[in-house]
């Protein structure tokens, strides 16, 4: 069955609310609209307005309610309309959510997925284009996924639910429609905490997720003559998988971070940091990142590309890093 | 009072004493030990056997008990974070309690949680919270997942006056009241945000006022009067049980002591502190008694004496307990460890 990325967290939502009947939905607009994406479209048909909790565009009571729903023994996706409005349920995430187990000294657990569409490429504009990972990806007691490619983000939100702790689950909105593919027809699950191996490769390691997913796979191809790249595309950002990393860069000796998040204080200073303090010795040039440009995502089409990673960045990370 | 009207009732209002000679001696008990063992903290955070932040609820007790003798055991309860009175009035053994505040590994939340954040699962307790506010939508959602499983449960959340110029309290109790949630928010106004006096930073400051932003019935109470915010709560719960929706209660009280410890209080007169003290709700409940003939003296003796045997034991037992094991903190951080 071919499918969209949208139409893979669609299916994801229907599969989930139907196998139990503890998963609920809150989020602005997610019942009579279906979504302002349409992720959420049918729901409200299929699971009636007591399961598809259609909110008020308040971030702190969608995410606050969720976890009140959860420590009850519930299941709830709050959903963000757009990423970045996230900020408003900050308090709630990092402050109740993540710390609520340890709080409680190990009482109850808090399985909530907050989900919603995120990063650049669509000129969103300041408000509707970021890339939030960097500010959960500091705080224990959560985790985060990042899908690049539609089995992925149907497998990874099934298993977002069923997860026992907060799940921060990161949809690329770029990829919402441009990408199809063909996945099964039957019941699957991406684990949370695995990177998938992309491409196999001898000379270098780029580690990446989301939407520049698809520009490294296309780099390594366009590049194949000159460079034999590894792509790791990590899926799971917190808790890392080191493991994939260690074995990759230990092999490739080089390693190039790729994302569509801003490079300062972004999750490939802690990668490439952990690969200096660790993987020091295997290593045969600088660790590398390619990443947003620290300013604000801009709304003009020649200022957003400018931000942005675009292939020739890559590429010429690619070039300068296979040059040691 | 007209269902959506909000409106005050005083203590004069409660005709009659409507309790059984039990209940007002488990009362005068509860808030006695609430007392005793914060006296008992205090004493041990200056010998700096309890560290960190301690914010003692002196002068509020019969908030906590009354509320607590209103509600069922399995109603959920979610509280701020001066939170040692409600889960002792709600019967959380004391010495877990005070083990906690020690930071030992027998406390309630094995010394993780601290004095502001007492939960206790097993009695729908869902938890103190330090951030001012932030749980109120948390009750929100306790209340929707009742609904959706039609359980006849009533969440009660306690926050204090300085809660209701925050986002999260409008939030909460506008889809409470939406979605019509068995919910009570009892809003103890203890007429202070740390230093700060209500009027000098709320447009409105009877708080419940404000609860005409959610259409729902609201009252201001006498908070040191045990019976009255007994009787009001159960009015208010019974009511949000049977469908009535959200209700707000604001219980006037005051704290005897400083925010937390080491307060030097200079937003207040030790004559305003003196003419609450007058007040007292411990006092007041133990005059109520013997003059209504509900106990004798010698009861109210025996539970003193009883009272003082069981804080002393706590402190025992919390001194007598473990330290946590270091391999402890990294664990309860994630379900899948």
């Amino acid at each position: 069955m071919q499918v969209t990325y949208i139409q893979a967290i669609n299916q994801a939502m229907h599969e989930e609310m139907a196998r139990d009947e503890n998963v609920l939905i809150l989020g602005e607009d997610v019942g009579i609209l279906g979504g302002a994406f349409k992720a959420t479209e049918g729901l409200l048909e299929k699971f009636g307005s007591e399961r598809v909790v259609d909110t008020p565009i308040a971030e702190s009571l969608i995410v606050g309610a969720g976890v009140g729903l959860a420590i009850q023994g519930m299941r709830a996706i709050c959903e963000m309309q757009f990423i970045d409005f996230i900020s408003c349920g900050f308090d709630q995430i990092v402050n109740m959510a993540a710390t609520l187990r340890y709080r409680h000294g190990g009482q109850a657990s808090c399985p909530i997925v907050v989900r919603g569409p995120c990063g650049a490429g669509v000129h969103g504009g300041i408000y509707h284009s970021q890339n939030p990972e960097a500010w959960f990806f500091h705080i224990p007691g959560l985790k985060i996924v990042a899908p690049a490619t539609a089995y992925d983000a149907k497998g990874l939100l099934k298993a977002a639910i069923r997860d026992d702790d907060p799940v921060i689950y990161l949809e690329h909105k770029f990829l919402y429609r441009r990408i199809k593919e063909e996945i099964p027809e039957g019941e699957f699950i991406v684990p949370i905490g695995k990177a998938a191996l992309r491409k196999e490769g001898r000379d270098m390691t780029v580690i990446t997720y989301g939407s520049p997913v698809h520009a490294v796979m296309k780099a390594a191809k366009d590049m194949a003559s000159e460079v034999d790249i590894e792509v790791i595309d990590l899926r799971t950002l917190l808790p890392l998988d080191w493991k994939t990393i260690r074995t990759s860069v230990t092999k490739t000796g080089k390693a190039l971070i790729v994302h569509e998040a801003r490079r300062n204080g972004g999750i490939g200073g802690e990668i490439a940091a952990r690969i200096a303090e660790e993987l020091f010795d295997f290593l045969d040039g600088p660790i590398l990142r390619v990443a947003s440009r620290d300013t604000h995502n801009a709304f003009a089409t020649p200022l957003e590309e400018y931000i942005i990673p675009n292939q020739e960045r890559i590429t010429e990370a690619i070039r300068k890093l296979a040059s040691y | 009072m007209a269902a959506t009207s909000p409106s005050r009732v005083s203590a004069s209002d409660t005709a009659g004493i409507d309790v059984t000679g039990a209940e007002a001696l488990d009362w005068f008990k509860k808030m006695s030990l609430i007392r005793r063992f914060e006296e008992r903290a205090e004493e041990a955070y200056g010998q700096g056997k309890i560290g960190g932040f301690l914010h003692l609820y002196i002068g509020e007790e019969a908030v906590a008990v009354g509320a607590m003798a209103a509600l069922r055991p399995d109603d959920d309860v979610i509280t701020h974070y001066r939170d040692h009175g409600y889960v002792l009035a709600r019967g959380v053994e004391p010495k877990r309690v005070m083990a906690e505040l020690y930071g030992k590994a027998t406390g309630l939340s094995k010394g993780k949680g601290g004095s502001m954040h007492m939960a206790d699962v097993k009695r729908h307790v869902w938890g103190g919270y330090a951030i001012v506010g932030g749980h109120i939508p948390l009750a929100t959602g306790l209340a929707l997942a009742n609904q959706y499983r039609k359980l006849p449960h009533v969440v009660a959340c306690f926050f204090g006056e300085g809660a209701t110029n925050i986002g999260t309290f409008f939030a909460g109790l506008n889809l409470a009241a939406v979605w019509k949630l068995a919910l009570v928010a009892i809003v103890e106004n203890n007429r202070y945000g740390m230093g700060t006096a209500f009027e000098r930073v709320s447009a409105v400051s009877d708080v419940y006022k404000k609860a005409c932003a959610f259409d729902i019935p609201a009252e201001q109470i006498d908070g040191n009067d045990v019976l009255a915010v007994r009787d009001a709560v159960h009015r208010m719960v019974e009511r949000s049980r049977a469908g009535g929706g959200p209700q707000l209660i604001e219980a006037m009280t005051y704290r005897f002591r400083g925010h937390s410890m080491g307060d030097p209080q200079r937003y207040r007169t030790k004559e305003e502190v003196e003419e609450a003290k007058a007040r007292d709700p411990i006092v007041r409940w133990r005059r109520t008694v013997l003059t209504s003939g509900l106990a004798a003296k010698t009861d109210l003796e025996k539970i003193r004496d009883e009272v003082e045997a069981e804080v002393e034991e706590a402190v025992r037992f919390a001194e007598n307990s473990p330290a946590p094991d270091p391999s402890e903190l990294c664990s309860d951080v994630l379900v899948s460890e």
